[in-house]
Parts: structure tokens; sequence; C-alpha cells
């Protein structure tokens, strides 16, 4: 055949051997970078948007407070007003004394202070609830606060 | 050729294996980030009067108001988000050293009244400052209250917060552009401090009451 002949004369195949090598890195990247989701969430936790936002540095150091209207297949059980979720299950404002002690026994004393409790609340919410739950930082003094927010575009 | 004397695995399907399994991470990845408006909260609200802070001088702070129905009030005024970032700039800097404004003395007179007062600390931060930034950079004093009815929707109120922090944000990149000649994000951290010393994020959330109910 005359294609054959051409090949044969022409520059060799590319190895294809060193290709498990370079997938198993991407592998290995992906692997390293992927956090699996730790909680369900049962309710809708839609964040507004915000221009000047900060990252949160250190992810070890940050504790959760979901706030939201429970999704649709919850809402027999818990309503239809916004509601707290802390970890896996729906709280009332007076766990969140317990959750932030809870969060504070992980960690060692001289990291406490740089605890932060990001605040993911739906942009529907209210603020009396989230007025409350600042309340509630305040007494146990867990006063670094983060209000969660997607990255906005920023008006000219 | 003779024959081999231990068979090779083929590891031509490793590719496909690995593949898979790349696969599968990527599309379980989700590479959110999380950020945010970072914010301190005040310490809870001492019981003793004698442990209340200084009063603030009115004249320093700046009401901003969001009511129920998500109307913004600065100062008793009706207002819109959009020119929101302007008035904070204005009345920190306080350009026209208008008297309802902030007061905002420079630097040079901050750090005579230090030293009239006999405050040590003081004096040497203001020492410290003027030989950075120069004497005839202002500090203000001004302080914006944020207050906000409980049926205040969570929306509008980040909405106003970003516009608030949008505004310091504006004032520091002016301030080391001018002085250091980047932006402040750009700023080694010591310098970062210092800028921040010069307009720091005083936003005061209140406590909670009912307005406009």
């Amino acid at each position: 055949m005359q294609f054959r002949k051409k090949k044969a004369g022409g520059t060799p195949p590319i190895s294809t051997a060193s290709l498990p090598d370079i997938v198993f890195m991407l592998l290995f990247f992906f692997m390293v970078s992927t956090t699996m989701r730790e909680t369900d969430l049962k309710i809708k936790v839609h964040v507004p948007e915000a221009t000047e936002i900060k990252k949160l540095e250190k992810k070890s150091l940050v504790s959760y407070i979901n706030v939201g209207i429970p999704l649709e297949n919850f809402r027999d059980i818990y309503g239809t007003e916004p509601r707290i979720q802390l970890n896996d299950k729906l709280s009332d404002i007076n766990d969140i004394s317990g959750f932030i002690e809870m969060e504070r026994k992980k960690h060692d004393e001289n990291e406490i202070p740089k605890l932060t409790t990001s605040l993911k609340v739906d942009e529907e919410a209210k603020m009396g609830i989230v007025t409350d739950i600042k309340q509630e930082l305040r007494k146990v003094q867990a006063l670094k606060i983060n209000y969660s927010t997607r990255k906005g575009v920023k008006r000219e | 050729m003779g024959k081999r004397q231990t068979q090779e695995i083929n590891a031509g399907s490793m590719a496909d294996i690995a593949f898979l399994l790349l696969i599968f991470f990527l599309v379980t990845t989700t590479m959110d980030v999380d950020s945010g408006l970072s914010r301190q909260l005040p310490p809870p609200a001492p019981d003793e009067e004698a442990d209340q802070p200084p009063p603030i001088r009115e004249r320093n702070v700046l009401i901003v108001l969001i009511n129920k129905d998500n109307q913004l009030a600065v100062e008793g005024e009706l207002f819109n988000v959009v020119n929101l970032m302007d008035k904070v700039k204005i009345f920190v800097t306080n350009p026209r050293n208008d008297k309802d404004l902030s007061d905002n003395n420079t630097l040079a007179e901050r750090r005579d009244i230090a030293i009239a007062d006999n405050k040590e600390n003081d004096v040497h931060r203001y020492t410290r400052l003027i030989k950075v930034f120069g004497s005839s950079i202002r500090v203000s004093k001004g302080v914006v209250s944020l207050q906000n009815d409980r049926g205040t929707s969570y929306k509008m109120y980040i909405a106003v917060q970003n516009e608030l922090v949008s505004a310091f944000n504006e004032l520091r990149d002016e301030l080391s552009q001018q002085t250091f000649g980047k932006k402040y994000n750009d700023l080694s951290e010591d310098s970062q401090k210092l800028v921040r010393e010069i307009y720091p994020l005083s936003i005061s959330e209140a406590e909670p009451r009912n307005i406009g109910g």
C-alpha cells in the first residue's frame, strides 16, 4: 500500500508510553485539590454578590453557619421560614454557643483567637435571624466573622 | 528472536483506567474558594455604665439606616445605594472642612494634641506616621454607624456593607498610590498596616433594635 510505504520512511510515531504518567499526574492534582462536600445542606443557600471580597485563608480555622429556607422535600417538617443549619442538622439559635464550643475544642488554645465563623446566609433571608446569630456569637466571644458572598462585578 | 523469559504485564489499559479516575475527580471537584466580607464583631456589651466607651461626637458619626422595606437613609435622608460610596468618602475625608462632617486634623495637629495631653504612645505613633506619609495627611475620626431593621433583607444589607467597604478600600488605594506608588493590595504587610492606621475600617454595627417597624 502506498500509505504504509510513506509512513515507514517518515517520522516515527510519537511514543505514548508516558501518557499514563501524565494522566496520573493530573489525577493526583485533582485528587489532592478535591474537597468532598462534608455536609448535606437541608436548606437553600444562595449567597449574595459582593465585589470587595477577601479570601478566607485557613480553611481548617473556619466554622460554617448556614441560614436559609428549607429545601422543598423538608418543608413539611421544618416549614418555610429561614432556618439555621450547623454541620448536619437544622438547629436552633440556642445551639450556636454549643457549636462554637465544640469547634474550639478541636483546636489548640493558641489558635482559638484566629477561629473565624463564616455566615453563609441565603440572600432572601431577613436580617432578624442574622442579628440573632451575631448577638449569640458576641456572647461566646467568637468575634471574627465573615459574610460569605459570591464574586460580583464591580460597577463603574 | 526467541521467546521472552518473563511475560510483561500489558500496561496499555493503564491510561484508560487513569483517565476514568481522572474524569471522576474532575466531575466531583468543586473548586470553590470561600470568600466574603470579613468583619470583627464588637465584644459583648458591658453591663455597667462605667465600662462604656467614651462617647463619639455627633459630627463624627455617619448614620446609615436600612428599614424593613430595604430603603436606605443616610443622616435621615433617603439615599440610593449607588451614591453611598461617594457620600462615605466625602464624609471621611471631609475635603472642604465642613463642620458637619468628620473631624479631620492633620497628622501634625494630632501629634500636637497628643503632646498637649501627655499621651506618649500617641505621640510616638503619630511621629512614626508623619515619617512615612508627611505631616499634612489628614486622619479622620469618622465612624460609619450601620443600623438595620429585623425585616431588612440580607441581600440589601450585604449590598450596603459592600459599598461601605469599597469606599474605605478606595481611600486606601488613593493614599498608597500617592505615598508608595502602588495599590494597597500590592503593598507589603507593614505598609498596609500603616495605611490602615490612617484609614481604619470604622464601620460600627449598632446594637439591634427595631427601626421603621
